[in-house]
């Protein structure tokens, strides 16, 4: 049995190899898309520009502290802030072409001012966004915040609206609503400020001391990002490589299934099951090339990314040749089912296509699955896509160790046997069954 | 050698085969005859083990194949009515891996293919990829994939379906090798010209049943008429056919074109009369032949539908 065994995993093998224009598009396709990915998402460290986020602003105040804001803002790395009008603005930012518009109502300064130190109803900013854009929306308001905190707090402390402010406040201090100690505490405030500003007025020096800036985050952070270990730079392209790889692998394994099912209507099949062949042997054979072909796919991409972009196996080599097998034996296994499965041609592969990609989505192959929502990740770990990223991950730029390998393979394999027994189990041998 | 003992086969409602039964000996050519649709694929799928049947059974040399890797099987090769090879890979490979199947490697395999290959003439295109074979040459290499493993009968599954006259004669020269090598065939097909050429008996399946199964000439008894004279008239404006059956001698009569076909037991008494009442009628001639009804004719005769209209 073992010859014909033999000769039916060689035959797979030669026919996949024969055929070589679709070896190198197999390929260079997830190669192309692995080195997209890779570069997109972590993969430029730090040699290339992040494209900044386009803000517009509509300066309705012009005070000086709509002026210092507007400064503030041009000045932040992370955007590219342009002026414009409400009407402009909410047309450019519907094309698209700008992420937000943040419009500065007139007195927004002197409003600003006045809710610094009490409770005067605060000025409202009106900020049109692309709903398309919302982690960028995020990242634009925490900017805002911080120039606003910035600009208006180092106008009341050193500038001449903010000297007018707080004499205003004074004077409005008894007609505010608020306990007598708040108020005594307020006033304190107040006239400690204006004898600050007085004494500023008569000192150079200290007109340009410490607090010239206005109030800032008290803190600062130090990054460091943990990888395999200290010095060893997080690269990209090793998710992204495991990422595109599992994708087109499962797709290599829906075409399996797919060609199952073509050869089950054909001679082929007919001339197959006159021979004295067991259905062990027919349908193990083509699971176990299936793995074969997966398993060299797999290997070429992680060949070529440690090649070019320097993705290195920092965790258990062991490990990653596990994850690997493991995942080819679960692809060859959902192959065979889509052919267990499968009525028409044309029906499985919608089926199976939509199959694969919402396993792909799933399993973290196109963003990383911390992005999820919580249930959502909890939900994924059903995903055997989810599994073989995660244990690539592990293996590549995590550098853990076997042990961190063993679950994965592990559940890789119990979907491989599931996915075996049920395709054993509910194939029709002979079309029209 | 072979027996298929009133074999049946049903697919939900479909009848597919319904208690078919024939028997081949050694070195004995069975012609198994009918139209699309009649049932002759599924006879032949139940025989190579393909498919079980309801009920009935199939022996080889008295014994019933049993299961997927039964031994039994060595004993038959499967000509598919596809042509059942891999494009891609050359002939000697493809030969190569359906000798495998039947556990042949090394040496055993190499001298199974090259016999293969030499009876049907392809010896020199062995290293050839399949796609570059013309559609005769591929059916040529799909009966020598059939006959690696040496078996004693043959399944021939439509086995010259789309191929030219020239390939068609080719295997048919090779068919009449294993015939004379003592191969039992059984030859499939709803050619009635390739089956009265190589069959020694006929066997005529209809909607799942046997409806004959004789010799040619046996077959050829079942007929009201034995031979056919054809008239080629100058004129057939008005002609009526139906007019000469009051002739004793003439059984049937039909007018295709400007051609009548008449049909007669006795050549010798019938021709003369036929050919007088043409002339006393006034219908004149220009060309008349005789010929012995075919096939296509029996099976006419006992189903009242002709086979390749069905």
């Amino acid at each position: 049995m073992m010859i014909q065994f033999l000769a039916l995993v060689r035959k797979d093998l030669k026919l996949f190899f024969t055929d070589r224009r679709a070896v190198v598009v197999g390929l260079l396709v997830p190669i192309l898309c692995g080195s997209f990915f890779g570069y997109l998402f972590g993969g430029q460290k730090g040699t290339t520009e992040t494209s900044k986020v386009p803000v517009l602003v509509i300066d309705q105040d012009e005070s000086d502290i709509s002026r210092a804001l507007i400064t503030q803002l041009t000045s932040d790395k992370n955007l590219d802030v342009k002026p414009s009008t409400p009407d402009a603005a909410r047309d450019v930012v519907r094309k698209g072409k700008a992420t937000a518009a943040i419009i500065i109502p007139k007195d927004f300064g002197r409003d600003a001012g006045q809710a610094f130190f009490s409770r005067a109803s605060k000025p409202e900013l009106d900020l049109f966004y692309d709903p398309s854009h919302a982690p960028e929306l995020s990242m634009v308001k925490g900017i805002l915040t911080g120039a606003v905190m910035q600009t208006v707090s180092k106008e009341m402390f050193t500038g001449r609206s903010g000297r007018e402010q707080v004499n205003e406040s004074l004077a409005q201090l008894d007609r505010i609503d608020m306990a007598p100690q708040d108020r005594t505490a307020l006033r304190d405030l107040l006239n400690g400020v204006k004898k600050w500003n007085e004494q500023r007025e008569s000192s150079e020096t200290l007109a340009q001391g410490e607090f010239s800036g206005g109030l800032t985050l008290p803190y600062e952070t130090r990054d460091q990002a943990i990888t395999s270990g200290r010095n060893v730079e997080y690269n990209g392209y090793a998710h992204s490589f495991g990422g595109m790889g599992v994708q087109f692998i499962l797709f290599m394994g829906l075409d399996v299934g797919i060609a199952l099912l073509i050869l089950r209507q054909s001679g082929l099949w007919q001339r197959l099951r006159a021979a004295p062949l067991s259905r062990t042997v027919l349908l193990g054979s083509r699971a176990v090339s299936a793995a074969l072909i997966a398993g060299f796919i797999l290997l070429v991409l992680f060949g070529f990314a440690r090649i070019v972009f320097g993705v290195h196996i920092q965790g258990s080599f062991l490990g990653f040749l596990g994850v690997c097998a493991a995942f080819s034996l679960m692809t060859a296994a959902f192959g065979l089912l889509i052919a267990a499965l499968g009525e028409t041609v044309e029906a499985t592969r919608g089926y199976s296509i939509m199959a694969t990609i919402i396993m792909v989505m799933l399993g973290g192959a196109w963003v990383p699955t911390f992005l999820f929502p919580m249930w959502l990740q909890k939900l994924t770990v059903i995903i055997p896509t989810r599994w073989a990223i995660d244990g690539l991950d592990s293996m590549t730029w995590r550098g853990l160790g076997l042990s961190s390998a063993l679950a994965p393979i592990a559940v890789l394999l119990l979907f491989t046997l599931l996915f075996g027994a049920l395709a054993v189990t509910r194939f029709r041998w002979r079309a029209g069954e | 050698m072979l027996e298929v003992n009133r074999i049946s086969k049903t697919y939900g409602k479909l009848i597919a085969v319904n208690g078919v039964s024939f028997r081949a000996d050694y070195g004995e050519t069975i012609g198994l005859l009918g139209p699309n649709g009649a049932g002759k694929t599924t006879t032949v799928s139940i025989i190579a083990g393909l498919l079980k049947p309801d009920s009935g059974e199939v022996l080889v040399e008295n014994k019933q194949v049993q299961g997927d890797t039964d031994p039994v099987k060595l004993k038959i090769g499967l000509v598919p009515q596809d042509v059942a090879l891999f494009d891609k890979l050359s002939a000697r490979d493809n030969l190569t891996f359906f000798a495998a199947l039947y556990a042949l490697a090394g040496a055993r395999a190499r001298e199974a293919i090259n016999e293969a290959l030499s009876l049907v003439g392809l010896s020199d295109r062995a290293g050839d990829k399949v796609e570059a074979f013309s559609g005769g040459m591929k059916r040529r290499l799909n009966l020598a994939a059939a006959l690696l493993h040496d078996p004693q009968i043959l399944l021939l599954d439509e086995p010259t379906a789309g191929v030219d006259p020239q390939s068609r004669n080719a295997i048919f020269e090779n068919l009449e090798t294993l015939k004379k090598r003592g191969k039992t065939l059984l030859y499939t097909t709803h050619y009635m010209e390739e089956a009265e050429r190589l069959c020694d008996r006929i066997v005529i399946i209809d909607h799942g049943e046997v409806i004959a199964n004789d010799t040619l000439q046996g077959l050829h008894k079942l007929l009201p008429v034995t031979n056919i004279i054809a008239v080629e008239l100058d004129n057939v404006d008005g002609f009526v056919p139906e007019r000469i059956l009051n002739l004793p001698e003439v059984k049937t009569a039909e007018l295709k074109q400007n051609t009548l076909r008449i049909g007669v037991h006795d050549l010798s008494r019938g021709a003369p009369g036929v050919l007088r009442w043409l002339t006393d009628n006034g219908h004149s001639y220009h060309r008349v032949s005789s010929d012995q009804p075919d096939l296509e004719t029996v099976f006419l005769t006992l189903t009242g539908r002709s086979l390749r209209d069905t």
